[in-house]
């Protein structure tokens, strides 16, 4: 049985981040940058799997700058066997990320793919699914429990409804969902173990996908600013002022 | 040049969703609406103003076979239209990978034909888009568009659907409550992790039953079970747009304030006057949460509040 997980390269979570005031973007430079949130869990949901004997090997791939070196570092200290680096310094989309990796997956053969249900930064949540297209593999988004049993995978995914649980063949994609676990903190001795493991760094360009954006961003703009308001002193006053919404909106 | 819009089926109805996202593609031409539900929810759809025809299909489809669906209706279609729901973020990236079209999601404002705004970091920015494909795979936050009118009575087509899934669904957990739905509400209130408890939670929904209002959560109460996951708004939760929100108990964590940015009004009660939430609120009560809710519950009742 063997897993690809697919990481990325953000902006760390905790940073506030800050648009450029010429609408070009969010500022990246000298921020601090991690691996996605989201794409811990997959990680972690992967090594799990191995470390109960469900799983033989882990394929860590990220796609961007040479930096996302550092991500894939940080998955094979956590306990991926080797890495994959598709390296380019273009800003790509969801849909030539996916292509990228639908090529990684012909090539590595994996019976389940694990990625984080979205990325922090652009917030798509695109990649898993389209992966499940391109590959015409079913898919379960948003996990927050997957097992597997001799081949049969059963996931239960967060849903607007509550959560639901899928029975899917192999081979198959999953997305990585917030409560699937706790990805664990790689301890120094992984970390400089990490580094002995395999990383093949490939140009993006040696897949042969047609990487040109579809789209233009035109800018990015900060959002409206919400500002403090009032205090109230009393729960008669603040009661006053929710009535006084209420009639406001059945008027309306 | 016309819309077709999955149109979104819960429990066997019809969302409340799907109005506010027909509304919004009616801006792009004329709806066709794929209701994958039983024939109540597509009477219900071809009600709804700006619908052309509703093609409805009872089997309960999953993304795959949804998209295999979706994708045989696409060919007349510039425009694929879903919610950006866990159904439309489940559906619509695969359904646009297999036409190799590049989705624009989670749209908020729709500023002409092919011009588009969409929030990135969490609601820290927001990137304007102009997408040039001749067709389109778009997803809208339903939160940010008001609902369609009704009155309408358009047609509806039964679709022949053998199309299986390669999943299979085993069991749903749904939270049954008659409690509004959290996009889509008017009123919200919302709790944060002080609120302790499970009981904690029933004084918020006390109040909420009041209101009318639906009930929310940050993830931190979610994570700590107070409240059902459902419940949970947030970057990785619901995004909600209401015209009053109450924050009970809510520090305001970039995560939860994330999903809230849209709310009309915020009302803070939180005994910590440093709490990120008081920068943004619009009114705020400092003290403590489990004297005031009560008080305040009471205090609406004798207001004669009741929706």
């Amino acid at each position: 049985m063997k897993i690809l997980v697919a990481v990325k390269r953000v902006v760390d979570h905790n940073v506030r981040i800050r648009v450029r005031p010429d609408g070009s973007g969010v500022e990246t430079q000298g921020v601090r940058m991690s691996m996605n949130p989201f794409c811990k869990h997959a990680v972690e949901a992967a090594v799990q799997l191995a470390e109960t004997g469900q799983a033989d090997e882990i394929v860590v791939v990220s796609i961007g700058p040479k930096p996302a070196n550092d991500v894939i570092l940080t998955a094979l200290a956590m306990g991926a066997h080797r890495g994959i680096l598709i390296e380019t310094d273009q800003a790509l989309e969801t849909l030539a990320i996916a292509k990228l990796l639908a090529r990684v997956v012909d090539e590595e053969k994996p019976d389940l793919v694990l990625l984080g249900k979205q990325a922090v930064d652009d917030d798509s949540n695109h990649v898993g699914q389209m992966l499940a297209a391109l590959t015409d593999r079913p898919q379960a988004t948003f996990a927050s429990e997957i097992t597997l049993d001799e081949g049969a995978l059963t996931v239960t995914r967060e849903v607007d409804y509550g959560r639901e649980t899928l029975a899917l063949p192999l081979p198959a994609i999953v997305t990585a969902d917030l409560r699937l676990n706790i990805p664990r903190n790689a301890a120094l001795p992984m970390v400089m173990k990490a580094r002995s493991k395999p990383l093949a760094v490939r140009p993006a360009a040696e897949f042969g996908v047609d990487l040109a954006p579809r789209l233009k961003v035109e800018k990015i703009s900060p959002p409206p600013e919400r500002v403090a308001g009032s205090r109230v002193g009393s729960v008669s006053e603040l009661a006053a002022i929710i009535a006084a919404d209420i009639d406001a909106m059945e008027a309306i | 040049m016309s819309v077709l819009v999955l149109a979104e089926v819960d429990n066997g109805v019809l969302s409340p969703a799907t109005a506010r996202i027909v509304n919004a593609a009616s801006k792009l031409g004329p709806v066709d609406l794929f209701v994958p539900g039983p024939r109540a929810a597509a009477e219900a759809a071809a009600s709804l103003a700006g619908v052309a025809k509703v093609m409805v299909s009872a089997n309960s489809l999953l993304a795959d076979s949804l998209v295999a669906t979706l994708s045989e209706l696409a060919v007349l279609y510039p425009y694929m239209v879903a919610s950006a729901s866990s159904v439309g973020k489940d559906v619509m990236p695969r359904l646009a990978a297999k036409l190799d079209i590049q989705p624009v999601t989670d749209i908020v404002a729709i500023e002409g034909k092919n011009r588009f705004v969409r929030p990135i970091y969490a609601g820290n920015a927001l990137e304007t888009l102009v997408d040039d494909q001749p067709r389109h795979v778009l997803t809208f936050r339903a939160s940010a568009f008001a609902p369609a009118a009704s009155g309408n009575t358009a047609p509806v087509e039964v679709l022949e659907n053998t199309v299986q899934s390669a999943a299979k669904l085993i069991a749903a957990h749904r939270t049954e409550s008659d409690i509004p739905d959290l996009a889509t509400a008017q009123i919200v209130v919302g709790g944060g992790v002080s609120v302790g408890s499970v009981e904690g939670f029933q004084l918020i929904e006390k109040l909420g039953k009041i209101l009318g209002a639906a009930i929310g959560a940050t993830r931190a109460a979610v994570d700590a079970d107070y409240a059902p996951n459902d419940w949970q708004v947030g970057q990785t939760g619901k995004i909600i747009a209401p015209d009053l929100y109450i924050a009970i108990g809510i520090s305001g964590a970039l995560q939860h304030l994330a999903g809230i940015q849209g709310a009309r009004k915020i009302i803070a009660i939180n005994s910590d006057p440093e709490a990120p939430i008081l920068r943004i609120a619009d009114v705020a009560l400092i003290g403590d949460l489990f004297e005031i809710v009560p008080q305040l519950t009471a205090e609406l009742e004798r207001l004669g509040i009741k929706r």
